[in-house]
């Protein structure tokens, strides 16, 4: 690098720069804090709604899904899968409560969990909840997730 | 090693080796259970296999940046570390909470473990990466500080150069992005959204600053280049990263229930990204081409500039690859994400450690500057191993994404997501396939530590100027 670009210029760059898009980025996350409650579907979460989250994390659905693009890859989107299963939390319950316990030979399979009808419910009414978020440009681009 | 304290980073590399080999078994695991879907089932399911990947990694680096900065600080500063009992006991806490928090994975179901943790009182479990139980997140604060204390008050007492400032800043900025690990909210969009600034500040922001501050000082020290110039470069690439990587996070903005302006934001500050990694690629080849000494160890200057090569393409060319909102739209969250996963984080932080490792290790084993000719060659052989096998996985990788992007999303018949993954399992064999040849290049690492202990060690070669000669 040049001779006339000296160090305490380039101290001074990163310092400036690094304060002022900083706070660029605390102003437009201020900025988004606005926008949330018109797309974060808000008004559908419920106690119960709060609860099928716990049970999301707890059993760690991340680590073989994806929700709204982000987790794991080995297994469906479910950002969408209350309308992929027909607007049914029910279909989604039958789904989680049928998985074999052993597994499918030679196939991936989604572990048995021994829920209870309630945390069947919770975690049904959590993935309705997460559909309804209204998501840029509808993401993701079709139903298959 | 001209302090006796830099050896507690010993501990911190050897430690931070044995569970990258872990690491990478787990990963192999996963590998298999992708093509094989009951692999190990229902013992060991997908989802606890990837814990054990991915928190392996984290942690197996942070004791790579913490022996760097235990290694690298005192002879900055010029002065023994502050406290090294301390960095020792942290050593020893931080094992035992890794290696449990792991085995909580392992042996009890997830719920289980919540349970057993009481996660219930401070809930942060389940989210990605951030899988560790409240109790071992609280550990991990602890041993931060701790850190940051020893570390930061050896910097304040000695002498005060750039890359301990900038290494300073990185780590300390590490220690704060992580209390947003405990911020939980029910609402998924508010979750997400803050998630980021754990995942996104600390490897697309943070984390670069502790990447640069530590290659310049190897640079530094393997090519007698003077400081000033080295110290000038590493100030305009951080600027540049934290320039565009800040706005950046925006490219992870794009379809979680964030405004549409992210789209415009995130483009423009991620298509830039790039940049400080090139500039890094130019600063680590420059350097070494105006080199004024041929430091003996020819491995760690192998490692220097293979971090600065492949963090380009992995961090850089890869990321940039799927990281405007259009592209992204058809990408986000397929095996293109996990391609450019795995090249980024091997380009940017694994070599970097290795780097580090490859170093000082010769010196922490009683050697002056280097190892014996013969156990860098077995080094060399590792790093070519391990790193052409990476480009393979991330090309596999790839070839599976843009096949998965096209079949589920981009065709006018989209397939449902298990159809295509049985269509596309071809790359994913391949890609264990090199996943295994990456597993022999990493026992090849290990080997190197042991091939050629008693052979004297490699010396420097004295270039003659032509207008001497």
């Amino acid at each position: 690098m040049s001779e006339t670009f000296t160090k305490s210029m380039a101290r001074n760059i990163f310092y400036g720069g690094s304060v002022f898009f900083f706070l660029l980025f605390l102003a437009l996350t201020f900025a988004s804090h606005q926008d949330f409650p018109s797309r974060d579907n808000h008004e559908a979460l419920t106690e119960t709604v709060a609860k099928g989250k716990r049970i999301w994390e707890t059993h760690d659905c991340i680590g073989c899904h994806t929700l709204l693009g982000e987790g794991a890859y080995f297994a469906p989107e479910l950002g969408n899968v209350y309308e992929r299963f027909g607007n049914s939390t029910e279909a989604i319950k039958a789904f989680i409560k049928s998985r074999p316990v052993d597994g499918v030979p030679g196939r991936r399979s989604m572990p048995q969990f021994n829920l209870s009808d309630e945390e069947l419910e919770q975690v049904a009414q959590f993935l309705k909840y997460a559909s309804g978020i209204k998501t840029a440009n509808n993401w993701p681009p079709n139903i298959k997730g | 090693m001209k302090y006796k304290s830099q050896s507690v980073a010993k501990l911190y590399f050897v430690a931070a080796i044995a569970l990258f080999v872990g690491q990478i078994l787990f990963g192999l695991v996963m590998g298999l259970q992708y093509v094989i879907g009951d692999f190990l089932f229902p013992e060991i399911p997908f989802n606890a296999a990837r814990m054990v990947h991915t928190n392996l990694l984290i942690v197996w680096l942070l004791f790579g940046f913490m022996g760097s900065a235990y290694y690298l600080v005192p002879e900055e500063s010029e002065r023994e570390l502050v406290a090294p009992w301390l960095a020792k006991l942290m050593f020893w806490i931080f094992l035992i909470a890794g290696a449990a928090t792991v085995a909580g994975y392992l042996l009890v179901p997830y719920a289980k473990l919540a349970e057993l943790t009481m996660d219930d009182l401070l809930p942060t479990m389940g989210r990605e990466f951030l899988e560790q139980p409240t109790v071992t997140k609280l550990g991990i604060v602890v041993v931060a500080l701790s850190f940051l204390f020893s570390i930061g008050m050896t910097i304040l007492k000695g002498r005060k150069t750039v890359v301990t400032l900038v290494l300073l800043i990185g780590l300390t900025g590490l220690a704060v992005f992580f209390l947003f690990a405990f911020y939980n909210p029910e609402n998924l969009v508010l979750d997400k959204y803050y998630w980021w600034w754990v995942v996104h500040l600390w490897v697309e922001g943070v984390w670069e600053l502790i990447l640069g501050a530590i290659l310049a000082f190897i640079l530094i020290k393997t090519t007698g280049v003077d400081r000033e110039v080295i110290e000038k470069w590493l100030y305009v690439i951080i600027a540049m990263t934290l320039i565009t990587g800040l706005i950046g996070t925006g490219h992870h903005y794009y379809w979680i229930g964030t405004p549409d302006f992210w789209q415009w934001w995130g483009s423009i500050f991620s298509a830039m990204e790039p940049i400080p990694f090139f500039m890094m690629t130019i600063f680590a080849f420059n350097m070494v081409n105006r080199r004024r000494r041929n430091h003996p160890n020819k491995a760690a200057v192998l490692w220097a500039l293979g971090t600065a090569v492949m963090a380009f393409l992995g961090a850089g060319v890869w990321g940039f690859l799927h990281t405007l909102a259009p592209v992204n739209y058809y990408t986000h969250g397929t095996q293109i994400t996990a391609a450019h996963g795995h090249m980024a984080f091997y380009g940017a932080y694994v070599m970097i450690v290795l780097a580090m490792i490859s170093y000082a290790m010769p010196m922490m084993r009683g050697r002056k500057a280097a190892n014996s000719p013969s156990s860098q060659v077995v080094e060399m052989w590792s790093f070519w191993l391990m790193t052409v096998s990476m480009v393979f996985i991330t090309l596999f990788l790839t070839g599976a994404g843009i096949l998965q992007t096209y079949l589920q999303r981009y065709s006018d018949q989209p397939l449902d997501f298990m159809t295509v993954q049985d269509k596309i399992s071809l790359f994913y064999w391949l890609r264990e396939i090199a996943g295994v040849i990456f597993l022999i290049g990493l026992v090849l690492y290990v080997v190197s530590f042991f091939v050629g202990t008693d052979d004297p060690e490699a010396v420097e070669k004295i270039e003659v100027d032509a207008e001497t000669a």
